[in-house]
């Protein structure tokens, strides 16, 4: 199933250059829907509380490399999974709506792009997983540079260069991984489970872990490697954005916890501190640029800085309650971030501008609208009751117990979150409208791709359980690769206690 | 004194002698007719170069030494002189309408060009094989000549002249360190034959002074022939201003021949002394990849960015030589043909654009491809995403073997060189793919753009989509082959191996 999962929006996108033009969008709507099943029923399939993967495909692919062609879903990329396949269906329906010209190129890069992303997800082979990881660039920096706005070339040329340096040392320090450790292994191998089963020495896990380390914060992008995001983000169309933002940062995160923690235990440990710091730096900066820009997309991309900054600590408290909540938040802020996107978008039909300082009053006729992008902003400010809160909630647990002070100015992040995003929906919907904007209520195309977003961030909110507890064997038995000697302290375990 | 002449194996030698047999029948031919010249000349080369193709493949699996040990059958050889045969057949199409083989006004020149096509691809046969220092020059010779006549074919074009004067100066210049390096060597080894030479320098009887020395010469010399920087300066010029189709042809085939000569005379003849040159070479690389990938940045004609796209891929090459490891030679030999289907891929669109527009072959003429000419802009697209490594294609392929055998070899660092590398040329490539599909299309140059060779206003313009079909094809089966490799590249490297096992013996 995981097969077809993967490769049904390549099929989709390479049968829009044979559909006749008319049926283009159908073919590529129906593409993404079919994933988007497809998604479900994996999540259906699912068995609850096992740690190991479900659903492994296991083919040899370069056999002189030992590189396999090995899938496999666990709790970690189950709901990254749905996320992707969600977030694709709504912004290919987005797009239908908006019919970019050349359309056969866009919605053949479309669902490149969701394969590619799809494959970095599942793929339990590290060459499989750097390749993926590598080829989503191509569609998205073919996206940008052929849809986007102003300055579109350069600014997806810096995007592409930027991500590269880090993913192309990423593929040495993978080969270097895969030859150092044949010594163990008895043979060539870049499967994730041989890797694993024979750690390197410490002084090389620490070299290759800054390479890879280094690929998935410009991925992320962390502060000081985020130069390419302003540019890009600007020049992005916003469907694209919404996109690259909720799904593709994730892949990078997805990555810590599907690669360096269990490959490069040691390292992991040795390097804990230097991660909890960019992420806490990352969550600072990201909040502070984001209520000083005026440029509505640059203050949901700074504060996406600050959301994965979240995600970061989370990840490198080395807890269970921490990673548990970096993978909530990372389906969270992928959902919200989504949303804000496609809502920017709308935004930007009623009002013709960007500049919040021009931006006002849009809620006046359109009460739907503005309850949506209320939803999504609580969401965005991780508001008690929402499932953000419990993300960061837990993400805040586990610093805690991991390195007190880093949980401590993380929290500064929490309270900074609010000012921002409340500033972004109080500037744009409330006060007077403004002479060229023209209030209108969402349509009823538009609504049935933000809702679902929507109710699925109330669905959490209601239900997080959902994903904590499919996660929860998967992310323990990741960080338990890290500390396989200590005792950890769960929420469950305080709970049980009292 | 009587001569005994060698014992000859004559299957063995069949792809030099169908390819020697095809030369003489198409000149002979071309002076019989002139109306048809084109067709029957072209006829007879394709003819020629498909029997070599077939006798090499049928001579595959076999390994001896033939002609009393001058040359070695082997599969490294016969995959070298397939990958010049498969570069020259599509070269043929390529040069039908060029002004170098149909001059305006004069007698089309077809014969002389294929002829001439087919002695370098004759000499690229051999100096794969060879295994004896005075065939390894020889053939040398045979294949370069005939290309500094080539470069300068199209006659009245001051450009094509000085690209074969520049060629024929700089390449005599490689030859004559080459000559004298190989001297040193056969003063010091008292043999020419590279299994003499590998025991001698096994046994430590040779002075020491006389083999560095020839080494380095020799190392120089062939560094010229495969624009190795800093002996590259040649490159973008004579790229830029010998005919395109010759360009293509050069780019590729002539690599392919002088690196597996090059692996062959290093990895066995100089095998036992590898601590000694194996720094000189990896130093070389790194150099090679640094000035071609910087070189290239700002580089408006597109011959001139392959030229020099073209030294930092030798320079990734020849890491595979530093190496010095069957992992090495594997991975050489897998990168040499898909560096040709992708060079191919992307000198065959800029032919077609080169007569279609009047923008030469300035990066302009490639503008808004991807609009107006959806066939055309894939096959460049493809060409420049492999050449830049992206994933999915062959290109990604055969810099993750050259990474791997540069990191089992223990020189991780070399593998961090071709990433960085990599990392530069993506801002050139990418510029031509950026201006394939996200910059409109040109418009129509002055008469005189650029000084571009090929703008000559007396050209008549090809019309759309008519006369471009035998190159397309090629181009399409070029591209299609970069991403059919990259995604399932067990046949190639298959074929690689076997090259590369060939020479395993004598590691």
């Amino acid at each position: 199933m995981i097969q077809v999962l993967i490769w049904l929006p390549l099929a989709a996108g390479l049968l829009c250059f044979l559909a006749p033009r008319r049926v283009v969008p159908l073919v590529a709507l129906l593409g993404t829907l079919g994933t988007l099943g497809l998604a479900v029923a994996v999540l259906a399939d699912f068995q609850t509380g096992t740690a190991g993967l479900q659903q492994t495909v296991n083919e040899s692919w370069i056999p002189d490399l030992g590189v396999r062609y090995e899938l496999g879903v666990d709790g970690i990329s189950l709901f990254l999974l749905l996320l992707t396949a969600l977030l694709w269906a709504g912004a290919t329906g987005f797009s239908i709506f908006r019919m970019p010209e050349r359309r056969r190129i866009y919605f053949f890069m479309l669902g490149l792009a969701e394969t590619a992303v799809l494959g970095a997800f599942l793929a339990q082979d590290l060459l499989l997983f750097v390749l993926f990881f590598d080829l989503m660039l191509v569609p998205f920096w073919f996206l940008i540079g052929t849809f986007g706005g102003e300055n579109r070339v350069a600014a997806t040329t810096k995007l592409i260069v930027y991500t590269l340096v880090g993913s192309l040392l990423m593929l040495v320090a993978a080969i270097a991984t895969a030859v150092l450790a044949s010594g163990d292994v008895g043979h060539l191998s870049f499967s994730l489970a041989d890797l694993r089963a024979n750690p390197l020495a410490a002084g090389s896990q620490y070299w290759i872990f800054c390479f890879f380390a280094a690929a998935f914060l410009i991925k992320m992008p962390a502060v000081l490697v985020h130069g390419w995001l302003p540019d890009a983000y600007r020049a992005a169309p916003l469907p694209v954005l919404a996109l690259f933002s909720a799904v593709l940062s994730k892949v990078a995160a997805y990555g810590f916890l599907r690669i360096v923690l269990p490959v490069f235990p040691q390292a992991t440990v040795h390097f804990q501190e230097l991660l909890l710091a960019i992420g806490v730096a990352g969550i600072l900066y990201g909040s502070v640029m984001a209520f000083t820009q005026t440029n509505v997309r640059l203050i949901a991309g700074y504060s996406s800085i600050a959301q994965l900054g979240f995600i970061t600590i989370g990840i490198f408290s080395l807890r269970p309650d921490g990673a548990d909540g970096a993978v909530l938040q990372m389906v969270n802020h992928g959902l919200v971030v989504g949303g804000i996107f496609l809502i920017i978008a709308l935004l930007w039909e009623r009002s013709g501008t960007e500049d919040l300082t021009r931006l006002s009053g849009l809620a006046t006729r359109a009460p739907v609208l503005a309850a949506l992008f209320l939803v999504i902003t609580l969401g965005n400010l991780a508001m008690p009751g929402t499932a953000n809160f419990i993300g960061e909630f837990y993400i805040l647990i586990g610093v805690f117990q991991a390195k007190i002070v880093y949980a401590f100015v993380a929290s500064i992040g929490v309270a900074l979150a609010a000012y921002y995003a409340i500033r972004l929906f109080q500037r744009t919907m409330h006060n007077r409208p403004t002479e060229n904007a023209d209030s209108r209520e969402i349509g009823l195309r538009d609504a049935v791709v933000i809702a679902p977003l929507v109710a699925c961030i109330v669905g959490l909110a209601l239900y997080p359980g959902l994903i904590l507890g499919r996660a929860d064997s998967s992310v323990e038995a990741t960080t338990a690769a890290v500390h396989p000697e200590r005792n950890v302290i769960t929420v469950e375990g305080l709970r049980a206690q009292r | 004194m009587t001569f005994t002449a060698p014992h000859i194996d004559y299957a063995g030698i069949s792809p030099v002698i169908a390819l020697t047999v095809g030369i003489c029948a198409v000149l002979i031919g071309g002076v019989f007719t002139s109306r048809h010249q084109r067709l029957v000349v072209s006829a007879l080369s394709l003819t020629t170069l498909g029997a070599a193709a077939g006798l090499s493949i049928w001579q595959w699996g076999n390994q001896e030494d033939l002609v009393a040990g001058a040359l070695r059958l082997d599969e490294l050889g016969l995959s070298a002189s397939l990958i010049a045969i498969f570069a020259a057949a599509v070269c043929i199409p390529l040069s039908w309408r060029d002004p170098a083989a149909e001059p305006e006004g004069t007698e089309p020149r077809h014969t002389e060009f294929q002829a001439l096509l087919l002695s370098s691809v004759l000499g690229m046969t051999l100096l794969a094989q060879a295994q004896n220092l005075i065939a390894f020059f020889v053939a040398l010779e045979l294949l370069s000549v005939p290309l500094y006549v080539l470069c300068g074919s199209a006659r009245r074009r001051e450009r094509s002249l000085e690209s074969g004067l520049k060629y024929l100066i700089v390449g005599s210049l490689g030859s004559a360190t080459l000559l004298y390096g190989l001297a040193l060597i056969y003063g010091a080894a008292g043999s020419t034959d590279f299994g003499s030479i590998d025991q001698v320098l096994t046994n430590g009887n040779a002075s020491d002074s006389l083999v560095l020395m020839g080494v380095a010469l020799i190392a120089t010399g062939l560094a010229f022939k495969i624009s190795i920087a800093p002996f590259h300066q040649w490159t973008p010029d004579v790229y830029q201003g010998a005919p395109t189709p010759v360009t293509a042809f050069m780019a590729v085939a002539t690599k392919a021949a002088a690196f597996v000569a090059l692996v062959r005379l290093f990895d066995f003849a100089l095998g036992s002394i590898v601590d000694d040159w194996q720094p000189a070479l990896s130093v070389l690389a790194i150099i090679s990849i640094a000035v071609g990938n910087i070189g290239a940045l700002g580089q408006d004609s597109l011959k001139r960015l392959m030229g020099y796209s073209g030294v930092a891929q030798a320079g990734y090459m020849l890491v595979g030589v530093a190496a010095a490891s069957e992992v090495g030679v594997n991975a050489l030999v897998f990168y040499l043909a898909a560096y040709t289907l992708m060079n191919l891929a992307a000198f065959a669109v800029i032919v077609i654009r080169e007569r279609e527009t009047g923008w030469g072959d300035d990066i302009k003429s490639v503008q808004g491809l991807g609009r107006e000419r959806p066939e055309l802009a894939w096959p460049l697209t493809i060409s420049m995403l492999a050449l830049a490594g992206l994933p999915a294609t062959a290109g990604f392929m055969g810099k993750l073997f050259l990474i791997e055998a540069a990191v089992d070899a223990e020189h991780t660092y070399l593998g961090v060189a071709i990433a960085i590398g990599t990392m530069i040329s993506l801002a050139y490539y990418l510029r031509v793919v950026a201006a394939v599909w996200m910059r409109p299309e040109a418009e129509p140059a002055p008469a005189m753009a650029g000084g571009s060779p090929e703008a000559d206003p007396r050209e008549a313009r090809a019309p759309r989509g008519t006369r471009c079909l035998a190159i397309l094809v090629p181009a399409a089966i070029c591209a299609a082959a970069t991403v059919f490799f990259g995604v399932i590249p067990s046949p190639l490297v298959d074929w690689a191996n076997h090259a590369g096992g060939a020479l395993a013996p004598f590691l």
